[in-house]
C-alpha cells in the first residue's frame, strides 16, 4: 500500500508541451505512473514520448476515461485557471508543480477545490513518490535515479523542503530503511494538503509504520502535526526536524500575524510542540537514519 | 514580503476612500516646513523607516508652528534607525482623538484564506493587549470567493461590543480595508490606530500593507524596486543580484546579505541550494563557529551563466575569508551546470579564498571532475566532495584550510571582484 499515487491511479499531465512539462511527463512514464493523458490548449492530436495530448481536461476525460491525478507544470501565473479547469472536470487530486504562484490565487484554488470536494499538493512542490509503484512531478529528476536512491519500505516522508525531501529519503534507503510514500507538501504559505493532512492518510496507511518529517520556521504546520499526535489522531512514530534554526527571528511582517499566531511559528516553539507531542525531535540532519532504524525496532 | 512604507500604504488607503490626514512627505526640512504652512499647524512629523515603536526610537514628532516642524524634521531625517537611514518624513495635519481602535487583514495560512482582525484596543503595543484580552479582539475569516460584505463586518463588530453610530462607518472602513488588501494582493494590511477624530470621522492614522512577492509582477503601479522580505533595504548587491533574477527566469537566484556592516572575522560567503538545504548548510556553518555573510540559494535548474553571476557576486563581498557551497545533497537538477559556473567565476577571479563545495544530485561526480580538474592551478585551496561526505565535515574542512591559510600569510591574497 501507499498514499495518494500508485501504479493504478490514472495521470494527467497540464502543460505537456511544455519543456518542463514535456521533460517530467518522460520522467513519470519511465517510472512506471499511468500516464494516459497530456494537456495543452491547441495542441490537440500532439504526442508527447507517446501520450496523447488533448485541448482541455474535460476533452481528455471523454477520450481516455476517468482521471485521478493531475499534474500542472503550467507558469505560475497561469496556474490558478488549469487548477480550476482539472478542478472543475472531475480532478479530485493535484499536483501544483510551479513555484512563484501569487498568495491570493493558491487561496481561490483552495476555496474552489473544497467547493468540489477535491484536494491538491503545492504549489511549489517537487512531487509526490510511492517508491517501486509510480511518481508525480519531477522527484528523482531521471527514472533511473529515482529508481536507484528511493525504495519501497515502511517509512512515510513529509517535507515542507524539496531538496530535503529527496535527501531525507535517500539516505533512508542508505539505511535499508525504505519509503512507504514520499510526499513534498510544497515550500509556500498557503498550499493544499499539510503536514497534518498528509499524517491522517499515513495514519490510514498500513504499509506505514513510522513517518519522518522535515519541518521549517514560520506557518503553523508543526504546531497543528503536534497538536494531531497529541489528541491521538495520529498514533504510528514521528522522527522530527525543525529546519531554520540560524535563521533570523523578529521579521515577522504585522501586528495582524503575531495576534493570530501568538508565539508559534518559531523553531524554538515548534520544537516545543512536537516533544511535547511525544514525537521523536532530533537536533542534527544525521540523526534522523538512526532515529528511525530505532523506533522501528521498537514498533 | 514587500514592506511598503507607512505613506506608500496610505496612498493605497486613499485609493479605496479610507479618511487618510491631509499631508505629504518630505526629504528636507524646507519641504517640511513648506508643507506645514500649506496644512496648517499643529502637524506630527513621521520617519518612513520599516520599524516598529517609531515614537520610542523619536522617528516621531510634533510641531506647532511651520518652523518647528522645519526643524524637527532635520532633526528626524539625521537618525539612522536599526542600520536603516531615514529618508523621507511624512508630514501630517495633527488630528485629535477621541477614540483609537486597531484593524487588520491578514492571510491565515491554516484556514488559506484571509483573516480580519479588529480590536476595540488600538495603538501601540498592540500584540501585548491583544494576548492579555482576548475578549477584545475578534478574528474573522474572510471567503475569498465572496469577500468581506458590509453586513459581515457590521455583525463581527456588533460581536464585539461595537454600538451606535460607530458601526456604520466601521464597517465600511472594514470592508474597503479588505478591498485594499485583495487588490493588492497583501499579505497583511493594517490600520493602527483607527482613530476617531473629533469630526465624528475615522482615520487611518498610521497604516502598513506588505504585498506578496509572487503576485508584484501584476502590480507595476506599486513602483516596486524589489519584491523580496528583507530587514534592511537593499544593499548595493541585494540589487545586482535581483537584476540577475529578473533578467533570467530559468531557475531560482535568490540572494540576500544578512549583515550590511560587516566586521572583524569569521564571515563566510554562503552559497546553497534549495531552502532547506540552504538552511541545514548555515546551521552546519554556524555550528562550526562561523558567521554566514549571505544568503544564496540557486536552485530550480538554473543554467551555469546565471551559477556563474551568483558566485562572483558572493565572492565580491568584502571581509570573507572563504567561500562555502551545500545544497541538499540528492538534487533532482544536474550538478555540472553548477560546478560549470563555479569553475568560470573563480577562474576569472584568479581565486585565493578557500572554497569547500559539496556537490549531490544527477550528474555528481562529473561536476566534482569539473571543479577539481580545473582549478587545480588557482592559488586558493580547494575542495570538492559529493553528498556521501557530511555538511558538518564540509565546514569543519573550510574551518581548517581557512586557518592553515592565516597562519601561512604569504599565501593570502586580497580578492578583488568588479562586477
Amino acid at each position: 500500500m501507499a498514499i495518494l499515487v500508485d501504479q493504478t491511479k490514472t495521470v494527467i499531465v497540464q502543460g505537456i508541451t511544455g519543456r518542463e512539462g514535456s521533460a517530467r511527463a518522460k520522467l513519470m512514464k519511465d517510472y512506471g505512473t499511468r500516464l494516459v493523458a497530456g494537456v495543452t490548449p491547441g495542441k490537440k492530436g500532439a504526442d508527447v514520448h507517446g501520450i496523447p495530448v488533448y485541448d482541455s481536461v474535460a476533452q481528455a476525460w471523454e477520450n481516455v476515461g476517468p482521471i485521478d491525478i493531475s499534474v500542472v507544470f503550467i507558469p505560475a501565473p497561469l496556474v490558478k485557471n488549469a487548477a480550476m479547469e482539472a478542478i472543475a472536470a472531475g480532478v479530485k487530486l493535484l499536483v501544483l508543480i510551479p513555484d512563484r504562484v501569487p498568495l491570493y490565487d493558491a487561496m481561490e484554488i483552495a476555496a474552489f477545490a473544497r467547493r468540489y470536494g477535491a484536494g491538491f499538493i503545492g504549489p511549489n512542490t517537487l512531487g509526490v513518490i510511492s517508491p517501486g509503484k509510480a511518481l508525480l512531478g519531477m522527484i528523482g529528476g531521471r527514472a533511473a535515479s529515482a529508481r536507484e536512491w528511493f525504495q519501497p519500505g515502511p517509512v512515510g516522508v513529509i517535507s515542507r523542503s524539496g531538496g530535503m525531501t529527496s535527501a531525507i529519503s535517500y539516505y533512508l534507503t542508505q539505511a535499508g530503511l525504505g519509503q512507504s510514500t514520499i510526499v513534498h507538501v510544497g515550500g509556500d504559505a498557503v498550499i493544499g494538503m499539510r503536514e497534518a493532512d498528509v499524517l491522517r492518510q499515513f495514519e490510514e496507511d498500513e504499509a506505514t509504520r513510522a513517518v519522518v518529517l522535515f519541518g521549517e520556521i514560520g506557518t503553523t504546520q508543526e504546531e497543528e502535526v503536534a497538536a494531531l499526535v497529541k489528541e491521538g489522531k495520529f498514533t504510528k512514530p514521528v522522527v522530527a526536524f525543525v529546519g531554520g534554526k540560524a535563521a533570523k527571528s523578529g521579521t515577522r511582517f504585522s501586528h495582524a500575524g503575531a495576534i493570530v499566531e501568538g508565539k508559534r511559528g518559531s523553531h524554538e516553539t515548534k520544537v516545543e510542540a512536537l516533544l511535547d507531542a511525544g514525537c521523536r525531535v532530533v537536533n542534527t540532519f544525521e540523526e534522523i537514519f538512526a532515529e528511525t532504524a530505532k523506533v522501528l525496532r521498537e514498533t | 514580503m514587500t514592506k511598503l512604507l507607512e505613506y506608500q500604504s496610505k496612498e493605497l488607503f486613499k485609493r479605496e476612500g479610507l479618511n487618510v490626514c491631509p499631508g505629504r512627505t518630505a526629504a528636507s526640512s524646507k519641504e517640511a516646513e513648506q508643507i506645514a504652512s500649506e496644512i496648517g499647524c499643529p502637524v506630527v512629523i513621521k520617519g518612513q523607516a520599516f520599524i516598529t515603536s517609531r515614537a520610542k526610537a523619536g522617528a516621531i514628532k510634533f510641531a506647532e508652528t511651520p518652523q518647528e516642524a522645519g526643524e524637527k524634521a532635520a532633526e528626524i531625517l539625521s537618525l539612522t534607525i536599526k542600520g536603516q537611514r531615514i529618508e523621507k518624513v511624512l508630514v501630517e495635519k495633527k488630528l485629535a482623538l477621541k477614540k483609537e481602535y486597531y484593524a487588520g487583514i491578514v492571510v491565515n495560512d491554516a484556514l488559506r484564506s484571509p483573516m480580519l482582525v479588529f480590536s476595540s484596543m488600538g495603538g501601540s503595543g498592540i500584540e501585548e493587549l491583544a494576548a492579555e484580552h482576548p475578549d477584545k479582539v475578534i478574528l474573522q475569516p474572510i471567503d475569498i470567493l465572496e469577500g468581506l460584505q458590509e453586513y459581515e463586518a457590521r455583525n463581527t463588530l456588533i460581536r464585539l461590543g461595537i454600538e451606535g453610530e460607530e458601526i456604520q462607518p466601521l464597517a465600511g472602513l472594514l470592508v474597503k480595508l479588505y478591498n485594499t488588501a485583495r487588490r493588492y494582493e497583501a499579505r497583511s494590511a493594517e490600520i493602527n490606530p483607527v482613530g476617531l477624530s473629533e469630526d465624528g470621522k475615522f482615520y487611518a492614522v498610521d497604516g502598513r500593507v506588505v504585498i506578496d512577492d509572487n503576485a508584484v509582477f501584476r502590480h507595476p503601479e506599486l513602483g516596486i524596486e524589489i519584491a523580496r522580505e528583507m530587514d534592511h533595504p537593499p544593499t548595493r548587491l541585494d540589487r545586482v543580484a535581483y537584476k540577475v533574477e529578473a533578467n533570467d527566469y530559468r531557475g531560482t537566484f535568490y540572494f540576500m546579505q544578512l549583515e550590511t556592516e560587516m566586521s572583524g572575522p569569521g564571515y563566510v560567503g554562503f552559497h546553497g541550494a534549495g531552502g532547506g538545504g540552504s538552511m541545514m548548510g548555515m546551521d552546519a556553518l554556524m555550528r562550526a563557529g562561523f558567521k554566514v555573510a549571505n544568503f544564496c540559494d540557486t536552485s530550480g535548474n538554473p543554467p551555469a551563466s546565471k551559477i556563474y553571476r551568483a558566485v562572483k557576486i558572493i565572492l565580491s563581498q568584502p571581509n570573507i575569508e572563504g567561500y562555502f557551497h551545500s545544497g541538499s545533497g540528492v538534487a533532482s537538477q544536474e550538478q555540472y551546470h553548477l560546478a560549470r559556473g563555479m569553475v568560470k567565476a573563480f577562474r576569472e577571479l584568479n581565486l585565493s579564498l578557500p572554497a569547500v563545495i559539496r556537490f549531490g544530485g544527477n550528474s555528481e561526480e562529473e561536476a566534482i571532475n569539473i571543479v577539481r580538474e580545473y582549478t587545480k592551478d588557482l592559488p586558493a585551496p580547494i575542495e570538492v566532495y559529493g553528498r556521501s561526505t557530511s555538511v558538518d565535515y564540509c565546514a569543519g574542512r573550510l574551518k581548517e584550510l581557512i586557518h592553515a591559510q592565516k597562519t601561512d600569510v604569504s599565501k593570502r591574497g586580497e580578492q578583488d571582484v568588479q562586477l
